[in-house]
């Protein structure tokens, strides 16, 4: 599955982009967000960040409670500012 | 209908002359041009110099977002034609960001599905913007005035 990073998400995990293997219990969103706190303290920092971000599952907008499975791209981001 | 997100810059008077080309339902094309201005007014009161802003988006998700939120404007109201044409990169203070333009036989139709245009964009299409300031990038936070703004047109 990929992951891709947005705006400062991207700048605090470091990349825009990874390959990732999660484990077959990582179900949703939430869980992803866990697993992947986990895998560095980039990550967790990224994801500590007290400002809300948002998720889409393959360029579709997704909850919290949406789950991953048959995703195969995953991107996490800070609230829209465009216009 | 159409969307576009692009680098370089637009002609707005080439673009609304082709938006309703020929079409002679069109009574009346609206249209919005936000522009980068050189002061970002953070939290209500705190003024910061902005020298350049970057636009980064979700290429493939932007698209199917700025189509999606076209394609809920016109089950509202009664549209010829409308245009997104949305830049991202690098811009300066004075550079055009974004054009909304609508088509429609009637005014109020073409004024309101422009503003909705925009409110929704706002709030739903894939873009963020990072300021270059002197105290260095910045980015730039979702405001409370523009998700009240979408709101407005939740239904």
């Amino acid at each position: 599955m990929k992951v891709k990073y947005f705006a400062w998400l991207r700048q605090k995990v470091g990349t825009s982009e990874e390959d990732v293997s999660p484990p077959s219990d990582v179900a949703t969103v939430q869980d992803l967000v866990t697993w992947l706190s986990a895998q560095s303290a980039r990550h967790a920092d990224a994801f500590s960040e007290a400002k809300v971000f948002g998720a889409a599952i393959d360029k579709k907008v997704a909850t919290f409670a949406t789950p991953i499975a048959g995703a195969s791209e995953v991107a996490f981001f800070p609230p829209f500012t465009g216009g | 209908m159409s969307v576009r997100v692009q680098r370089e810059d637009f002609d707005v008077g080439a673009e609304l002359a082709a938006l309703a080309a020929g079409n002679k339902r069109v009574g009346a094309i609206t249209s919005f041009v936000g522009l980068v201005r050189d002061l970002h007014v953070r939290e209500g009161y705190h003024r910061e110099a902005v020298s350049a802003m970057t636009l980064e988006h979700y290429p493939g998700m932007t698209e199917t977002a700025l189509e999606e939120i076209e394609a809920e404007a016109s089950k509202r109201w009664p549209l010829e034609a409308t245009l997104i044409v949305h830049r991202y990169g690098r811009l300066e203070p004075g550079d055009r960001i974004v054009l909304v333009a609508v088509a429609s036989p009637h005014r109020e139709a073409a004024f309101e599905a422009c503003h909705f245009l925009i409110d929704w964009l706002k709030t739903k299409a894939p873009f963020w913007k990072v300021e270059d300031t002197p105290k260095g990038e910045q980015w730039v936070g979702a405001h409370e005035g523009d998700d009240q703004a979408a709101k407005k047109w939740e239904r």
